[in-house]
């Protein structure tokens, strides 16, 4: 069958385009990025991509708030082509900014009147940058995350803190929670390392094709990215890798 | 123009309030209950009702957190007080670009300009003064903003400029005239200015104003390192040029085939895997940080960024490291001088300034070191440093041929930071907060970010022939330098400019950042253009380069410069400098040796210099490029201090360059050039520590220093370039680039300050296999420790010292013979997997990196000092432990890796001191068998935690 292909969209401040593209070709994807000015313009166009990638950064410097313009773009330039993309079965990652920007663009989870949850700052009031430990939920219907259990990545972020009015959380489709070492999804700071409700730290949408996260899988491939790899049994890879398998294998299969 | 201020619901908790409320209860004042901070937006244009209520609910309020009102400010609440804070006029508003692309995408078409301010609403009992206090020490920097009061315009009306020439009477001026005029206006000497003097005679007319402030740029000792190529009278001694009888020496003797461009481009370029090339360098910003933190040091790094960037054609940033000197943050808030900004809040903006840029950027922090001591109190030292990657074809500095176009790229030009080269190369003063105003620039990361993706496309496809940055000195430097070689005319009037009024003066010598030039084909230049406009990026042709060797400029048509290259760039008299140098004679300690030495191990630990440095590096982003393989923090908490960083750059390769530092002012106060030799081992020591090896080093020199037309100053100086020279040519290490900030002094009314004699020695090492990395955390119970290296008695300048009151006179040597032969065998050891964990000994000596090791790793270690090898006779257990002696390292070796171990290490010093155990506690036992260290590891940590755990 044809190379699964895979679109990176870029922006200004885009920052973790090139990691992600190497998460992708180590799981066996074709890899393009495109600057968001060439998708409006029309020169690149999705139709010929199943995965689509918005990749980390402080697009637009998160002025006003954290991905606000760069979704504001996406909703009102490209809303019809994204909206095409997804009713054909494409995949959407959203990773760090990528997810604020999903988020701010009513993208995911998906909305039909008025944004309801939001990425705000985090508790501690400031960007921090630590490794955290993730439980995958099991009864989720992500595609990304399947046979995954638990992963430890990075996060590097100011405004992660997911928020929402009750009955909005109650009908997300949590993906991952931050943990302490020992799983305990009700562990506080910093192994929730922004005060998120529910120690969410991923979600997705029911057809559990659009996933969004704020720590860093691609930021894990090697073991050799890992904290303590040192000290630590070697294992084969990074445990980001799987998410990017998951997505690849995926699209081959289906 | 209509107003807006959003803020977060006042049913949910305000993050950004309840940190500002922390602050101002740190200032004493706690009768604060409550902050909240509200953000406001003035929109100028035609903006209907409708339009006011899309903005604000599509773009600027958060529809989940956030609350958002249009018109005048929502009346205080009772007992609160409000205090809205703004830029002052001309000072770029770093967000403005973005927020008018978002209303623009929102289809609102009329919207012409965009300010923000931010207010505070502070409710509690607090006095006027008190609202004062907070106001200038948390909340307004009067050198970029102020608090609004009513009625104020947001934005300044369009100003208007008619060209009219504008020249400087010189030809006339006597020596008093012509020192007065060098004194206020150019920072240039009587000498300089009687050479100028004489050109201008013999061309027959006086300078227009830019010719001379051309010159006077061009001469400054920013840009031209006069001390260090000046001639300098050292006793009997003359000096020719400090700068290549000493470290320019080592690096041709050297003459390593792997360095591909050394001292002459923007950055030094050795060679990294025979495809790829890295590039190095570290600038200082001292002046600027001094006045306006946050500017300053983004800016700063903002500027060093550019200079990989503006490198052969063009780098890839990949790497940043930092290193800052404060005076200590716990300084008393009332014996600060007049004019000067407290260090704890030197300390904040410069890291939020290094962090905003630098993680905007996303290129990681992996780096960096912390120096504080009272003398930085009125003039901190900021160093920032970036490492660049690129093609190794791309390494060479390019040559433009005449024809060739002049373009601009990036950002645009407005008034910021006319002076500030000239600035840098004077003393600050109470005055300068206020008189500096213009010098000091705010950045904004991302018009660099998407200059720099848009660059290096257009490098790849081979879009231009030469590229460099605009630096200090605007496009006066970058296109004067650009063209040393050939001549350009430039017409100043294309230079795309935030703002209407400039005068053509301020467009050749403004600051302004974001922007580099280039030198393109005509042929090229339409592809160029069109590259960069479809990143919404500008480029600008300005001009043309010629082969007359002359510096033309016209605004409008109308000539208002011309100068003889020859003259601007080899015109500069070298200037004679007088030196002393006389050893101070300090007093030495005199205390008995405490029998229990934990509780000063505890004071070292938790000592401004030595204390987890965390609460910065997680503010940084240092893993974003995905690249980090050795990072800051490490061990099994991830939070104990790593020696260097290890950075693999090609993700699909293995291998690595290895990023350390080593500075420490202390010793310069005994004698600059046992610091000096000390800083460069330092260095070195942190990448053999990794598992690196000396076979392909290089290092950059950065002194900070005082005013060197004082003879004292100056000699110690020499020394210090005399010793990192003859150190680094022992070990084998090149320096491929450097810097030199003078003039680090202030001037109170009694006396002039001079900050620490200041060398940073910073190197990058490239590592052929990144998975023999070794990092400092101990491992496991069982394993030996061994300690490489002999101690001696050198206390002179350390931590132990400082703790009882001394400084002492037997500042750490260097014996760099022995140091190789002793660093090439322990990497050797690594290479073959025998080290477990490695940490180099520096500030606080055995003590300290013991401690430092066990806690990271979680295990207890117990160490016997009668078994550490020393270079002389030592009596005192206090002087064995806490040593600074250079050259050291504590190394874990497995057990069964004995031998093998020992076989390696044959033929150095070294001698196993004890082991790693099960347990919770550093254990020391001294020379005659008695314990002198108990220490549970938890309080060793909490000691280093504690000082900066904000």
């Amino acid at each position: 069958m044809a190379k699964v292909k895979t679109l990176i969209i870029r922006a200004p401040g885009t920052n973790c385009d090139a990691e992600a593209a190497f998460a992708f070709e180590q799981a066996g994807s074709a890899v393009d990025s495109a600057h968001i000015n060439r998708l409006v313009a029309g020169d690149t166009s999705l139709s010929g991509y199943q995965i689509l990638v918005i990749p980390g950064g402080f697009t637009y410097g998160d002025d006003i708030s954290g991905g606000r313009i760069l979704a504001n773009e996406l909703k009102l330039k490209l809303g019809g082509d994204i909206q095409r993309f997804i009713e054909r079965g494409g995949l959407i990652l959203g990773i760090c900014n990528g997810f604020q920007v999903l988020v701010k663009a009513g993208i995911l989870p998906p909305v039909e009147n008025g944004q309801r949850l939001t990425l705000s700052g985090n508790d501690s009031n400031r960007f921090e940058c630590r490794w955290v430990y993730l439980q995958i939920n099991q009864e989720s219907p992500c595609i990304f995350t399947k046979g995954i259990s638990a992963m430890y990545l990075p996060i590097a972020h100011g405004e992660g803190k997911i928020m929402a009015e009750k009955e909005t959380l109650e009908t997300l489709n949590v993906v991952a929670r931050y943990a302490d070492e020992k799983g305990d999804t009700k562990a506080g700071y910093p192994h929730n390392p922004n005060g998120s409700a529910d120690n969410i730290a991923g979600i997705c949408d029911a057809t559990g094709r659009i996933f969004s996260l704020m720590p860093h899988p691609e930021r894990f491939i090697r073991w050799t990215q890992h904290p303590r790899w040192t000290k630590e049994a070697p294992k084969q890879h990074g445990d980001g890798l799987g998410i990017f398998l998951n997505a690849v294998d995926w699209v081959k299969r289906s | 123009m209509s107003r807006v201020e959003v803020s977060v619901k006042p049913s949910l908790p305000d993050p950004r309030g309840e940190a500002l409320k922390a602050d101002i209860r740190d200032l004493g004042i706690g009768t604060v209950q409550q902050v909240r901070v509200s953000d406001v937006y003035l929109l100028e244009g035609d903006l209907s009702r409708k339009e006011l209520e899309t903005i604000c609910r599509q773009l600027l309020a958060d529809p989940v957190v956030e609350a958002y009102s249009i018109g005048e400010a929502p009346p205080t609440p009772q007992d609160a007080h409000a205090i809205e804070v703004a830029y002052n006029p001309g000072v770029m508003d770093p967000v403005e670009e973005s927020v008018s692309k978002g209303i623009r995408d929102l289809g609102v078409k009329h919207i012409d300009s965009v300010k923000t301010a931010r207010r505070y609403y502070l409710s509690g009992k607090l006095s006027a003064g008190d609202i004062e206090l907070i106001s200038s020490k948390l909340l307004v920097n009067s050198v970029i903003q102020h608090v609004v009061t009513s009625g104020e315009k947001a934005a300044l009306p369009p100003a208007s400029y008619s060209f009219s020439l504008e020249k400087v009477e010189l030809l006339t001026l006597d020596d008093g005239g012509l020192t007065r005029l060098g004194r206020e206006k150019l920072e240039l000497n009587l000498d300089e200015l009687k050479q100028i003097q004489g050109y201008f005679a013999k061309i027959g007319r006086n300078p227009t104003d830019i010719e001379l402030e051309t010159l006077a740029q061009t001469w400054s000792e920013h840009c031209k390192h006069k001390t260090f190529r000046s001639r300098i009278r050292l006793g009997e001694k003359v000096i020719d040029n400090l700068l290549k009888s000493t470290v320019m020496r080592v690096t041709e003797t050297l003459n390593k085939p792997w360095c591909l461009s050394t001292f002459k481009d923007n950055s030094g370029v050795i060679d990294f895997d025979g495809r790829y090339a890295l590039c190095f360098k570290v600038e200082t910003h001292n002046h600027p940080s001094a006045i306006e933190p946050y500017g300053g040091a983004s800016t700063g790094l903002g500027g060093v960024i550019r200079d990989p960037l503006g490198t052969g054609l063009g780098s890839k940033p990949i790497a940043n490291t930092d290193v800052f000197c404060f005076a200590p943050p716990d300084f008393p808030h009332d014996k600060l001088p007049p004019g000067i900004l407290h260090p704890r809040r030197i300390l904040k903006g410069v890291r939020a300034g290094v962090a905003d840029y630098g993680n905007r950027m996303g290129i990681p922090t992996v780096n960096g070191a912390i120096v504080f001591d009272d003398r930085y109190l009125g003039n901190p030292v900021v160093m920032c440093g970036t490492i660049g990657i690129m093609p190794r074809e791309a390494a060479q500095m390019g040559q433009q041929k005449p024809g060739d176009l002049v373009v601009v790229v990036g950002g645009r030009t407005g008034r910021d930071g006319i002076h500030g080269v000239t600035f840098a190369s004077a003393l600050l003063t109470g005055e300068s907060e206020e008189t500096s105003a213009s010098s000091v620039q705010i950045g904004n990361a991302i018009t660099e970010k998407k200059m720099i993706d848009v660059l290096l496309k257009a490098r790849e496809l081979g879009l231009y022939r030469r590229i460099t940055d605009c630096g200090g000195g605007g496009l006066s430097s970058a296109v004067g330098e650009m063209a040393a070689e050939t001549g350009v005319k430039v017409n100043l009037e294309k230079v795309p400019l935030k703002y209407s009024g400039l005068s053509y003066r301020e467009i050749w010598l403004s600051e302004s950042q974001e922007r580099m030039l280039l030198a393109v084909l005509p042929e090229s230049v339409k592809e160029l253009v069109s590259l960069f406009a479809s990143e919404d990026v500008e480029a600008t042709v300005i001009g043309e380069f010629t082969s007359d060797r002359r510096l033309k400029l016209l605004y409008e048509n109308n000539p208002v410069c011309d100068l003889d290259m020859e003259f601007l760039h080899h015109g500069l008299p070298q200037s004679e400098r007088k030196a002393v140098w006389q050893p101070v004679k300090h007093s030495e300690p005199d205390f008995a040796e405490p029998p229990d030495l934990a509780e000063d191990l505890k004071r070292i630990l938790g000592s401004w210099n030595v204390c987890s440095k965390e609460w910065v590096i997680r503010q940084y982003d240092h893993e974003v490029q995905g690249g980090s393989i050795l990072k800051p923090l490490t061990g099994i908490n991830n939070d104990g201090p790593g020696d260097a960083a290890i950075v693999r750059p090609l993700l699909d390769s293995d291998m690595g360059v290895i990023i350390a530092n080593g500075i420490n002012p202390k010793y310069g106060d005994i004698d600059p050039y046992w610091m000096a030799a000390s800083a460069v081992d330092e260095a070195l020591r942190q990448i053999i520590a990794v598992g690196g090896n000396l076979n392909r080093v290089a290092l950059l020199d950065n002194f900070s220093w005082g005013n060197p037309e004082k003879p004292d100053r100056l000699g110690g100086l020499v020394r210090a370039a005399q010793g990192c020279a003859d150190i680094a040519l022992a070990y084998g290490a090149p320096f491929i680039s450097g810097k030199d900030s003078l003039y680090n002094e202030y001037a109170t009314e009694k006396e002039s300050i001079c900050i620490p004699p200041t060398l940073l020695i910073s190197a990058m090492a490239v590592m052929e296999d990144v998975s023999k990395a070794v990092s400092m955390d101990c491992k496991k119970e069982g394993d030996l420790i061994y300690i490489v290296g002999t101690t001696y008695d050198e206390l002179g300048g350390s931590h132990y010292y400082g703790l009882h009151g001394a400084t002492g006179n037997r500042a750490p040597r260097v014996n760099p013979e022995k140091g190789k032969k002793l660093m090439d065998s322990l990497s050797a050891a690594m290479e073959k997997g025998l080290v477990k964990a490695c940490h180099d000994l520096s500030e606080g000596g055995i003590g300290v990196a013991a401690a430092e090791m066990a806690f990271a790793g979680g295990l207890g270690m117990t160490l016997h000092l009668d078994k550490a090898p020393l270079g002389e006779a030592i009596t005192r257990n206090d002087t064995i432990l806490f040593s600074e002696s250079n050259t050291r390292f504590l190394v874990e070796v497995a057990p069964e890796d004995k031998q093998r171990f020992e076989q390696a290490m044959k033929g150095v010093t070294f001698a196993a001191i004890g082991e790693v155990n099960k347990g919770d506690k550093l254990d020391i036992y001294g020379t005659d068998g008695k314990k002198i260290v108990a220490a549970p590891l938890a309080e060793l940590k909490e000691a280093w935690q504690k000082p900066l755990g904000w």
